[in-house]
């Protein structure tokens, strides 16, 4: 069967009034790819999202979901999405399964089939004890897993996660990878946003980095870093002038925040050892470089910057 | 309002179905009010104020009190559920649940949502105006077969009221704003939408205004249908609540999905 890419969006735009929240962005997201959308708050993501997912007109532009515009045949577009949202809108009125078999109901979705893709979803998420258990009941984490389980009901051939873990404990956080990670080794197509990066780099194939409305840089996790962050990453503590200095005089990238400097090191190992000879006695720490450094090196290390 | 009826879709009844399927698992709490309401009633105005008012003429008919009244309540009722639903009910679906953002990630569409929800309203009506009608029957104070036309009635009185419900929703910053519509539209119908005593009572501008609210026209012919008696001006009653359908409930439907898709 030949069908259309996934995601389509072409001059994606959103204006509210005179505030431009999307720019006239450009990106397509393949078949059985994981593309994780990061950026800072009010960079423009959850705009995005909104409108990928049918919730936010355009104002300009277009998206398509396997060729069909989610303005236009937003039904048909909708039907092969699963959105797993970023706020819990479990309907609190009934047990966790009747969430998920109401849920299949929207999706035309009826009686014993629902019931046992249901029954299916809550063991592979570990919910199959909570089965009849009210939704105030469960945790944050056993709920956000009951969303993704709901999101995953109608088998939809696009997943969207918005922030997926915010808010979670690590073993919760590491819970919700397992199972997103299951998904795409079975080729799954995800689309997510995320203000972790560890989480874009555990999860996706390629990142999309957004600020005030635009896209800033895109292309594989390891390629970013490589690329923007090289290997390693120096901090220094409290630099005084001399230590400034020394790193600009040998051309190193690097970046100062309020008490803190960053030195970018292509190779490894080379700027951490040169400091070391040169400043024994003074604080410092070379860790690897992690998208993390990408997205703060672009979109700004200040708050100011960024929001 | 042509494209946004043209938008509504089957999917409307999985909304409805829903939130049928949860009054069903609180079924009892939901069905003690209209069971006892119309005991109330009857104890504090059939032999209470009763007691006070002789007789009641109604359409050339001498009633006692209770009977004039009876039928009111039905009324009453009928605007009550469907009001309170689509009102504060909904409101609290949309704003702290967030179940329509959770139907709308679906192939559901917003118009089949407010559909849902208007008709879901209109249903509460009907079942709190069809369970209160049978006990109001038992009192002996409901005649038949004409008793039949108030599921009808309800219906229909349940999509005005139910459309009110959604509009007030819909331009509502926070719950507790419901409190000025239900002042100045809700209890002024209450009081001189014709439940408790006969229009005529009121000086004749008063009377005329009263004819404008819809609870006034929802009222007297489920007087009439109860009562067995024509109402008066029935064919215009009737039309003027099917044209409140429609246009309240196109700006239910328009406002609504403003306010669910800004």
């Amino acid at each position: 069967m030949t069908d259309a890419a996934p995601i389509v969006a072409r001059h994606l735009t959103r204006r509210y009034g005179d505030f431009t929240a999307v720019d006239g962005i450009d990106f397509t997201v393949a078949r059985g790819e994981c593309v994780a959308l990061l950026g800072p708050n009010g960079a423009g993501k959850t705009t995005t999202i909104r409108m990928v997912t049918g919730f936010c007109p355009l104002t300009d532009g277009s998206i398509h979901i396997f060729g069909r515009d989610i303005m236009r045949e937003p039904r048909e577009a909708k039907a092969r999405m699963g959105v797993c949202p970023q706020e819990d809108n479990l309907d609190p009125d009934f047990s966790a399964r009747k969430n998920l078999v109401v849920y299949a109901r929207y999706f035309g979705m009826e009686g014993r089939i629902a019931g046992a893709r249901a029954d299916q979803l809550l063991s592979e998420m570990g919910l199959a004890e909570k089965a009849r258990s009210a939704i105030p009941t469960l945790s944050g984490g056993m709920k956000r897993r009951l969303l993704l389980a709901r999101a995953l009901i109608h088998q939809p051939d696009l997943l969207v996660l918005d922030e997926p873990t915010t808010g979670l404990d690590p073993q919760a956080r590491h819970l919700i990878w397992q199972r997103v990670r299951e998904l795409k080794s079975r080729g799954g197509t995800m689309l997510l946003t995320t203000h972790y990066m560890d989480e874009a780099q555990h999860l996706a194939d390629r990142a999309i980095l957004m600020n005030q409305g635009r896209i800033v840089l895109e292309g594989r996790p390891a390629a970013l870093i490589a690329a923007e962050a090289g290997r390693e990453v120096v901090e220094v503590s409290r630099p005084d002038a001399c230590v400034v200095e020394f790193v600009r005089g040998h051309g190193w990238p690097h970046e100062a925040a309020a008490d803190r400097l960053y030195v970018y090191d292509s190779e490894g190992g080379r700027v951490a050892s040169a400091l070391a000879a040169k400043f024994p006695a003074m604080e410092r720490y070379a860790r690897p470089a992690t998208l993390e450094d990408v997205f703060l090196r672009r979109t700004g290390r200040s708050l100011d910057a960024a929001s | 309002m042509t494209m946004r009826l043209a938008n509504v879709s089957h999917r409307a009844l999985q909304v409805w179905r829903r939130n049928a399927e949860v009054l069903l698992t609180t079924w009892h709490t939901n069905l003690l009010p209209p069971l006892l309401e119309p005991v109330f009633y009857v104890m504090a105005f059939g032999y209470g104020l009763g007691g006070l008012v002789e007789e009641v003429t109604w359409q050339g008919q001498r009633l006692g009190y209770l009977e004039f009244m009876a039928p009111g309540i039905v009324a009453v009722a009928v605007m009550f559920w469907a009001f309170f639903e689509t009102s504060y009910s909904t409101f609290v679906r949309m704003r702290y649940q967030r179940t329509f953002d959770a139907m709308l990630a679906t192939p559901l569409l917003v118009e089949d949502v407010i559909a849902g929800e208007w008709l879901w309203g209109a249903t509460k009506s009907l079942f709190a105006g069809s369970v209160m009608t049978v006990m109001l029957a038992c009192f002996g104070l409901v005649a038949w077969p004409s008793g039949l036309w108030v599921p009808l009635l309800a219906i229909l009185g349940g999509m005005i009221f139910a459309a009110m419900g959604l509009i007030v929703t819909a331009l509502s910053p926070n719950i507790e704003s419901f409190n000025l519509p239900v002042f100045l539209l809700v209890f002024p119908m209450f009081l001189f939408g014709g439940t408790f005593f006969p229009l005529e009572q009121l000086p004749p501008w008063a009377h005329n205004a009263a004819l404008a609210l819809p609870l006034t026209h929802v009222c007297s012919l489920i007087r009439g249908a109860c009562l067995g008696v024509m109402p008066p001006h029935a064919a215009a009653s009737v039309l003027y609540l099917v044209a409140a359908v429609a246009v309240l409930g196109s700006i239910a439907l328009r406002r609504m999905s403003r306010r669910l898709i800004p």
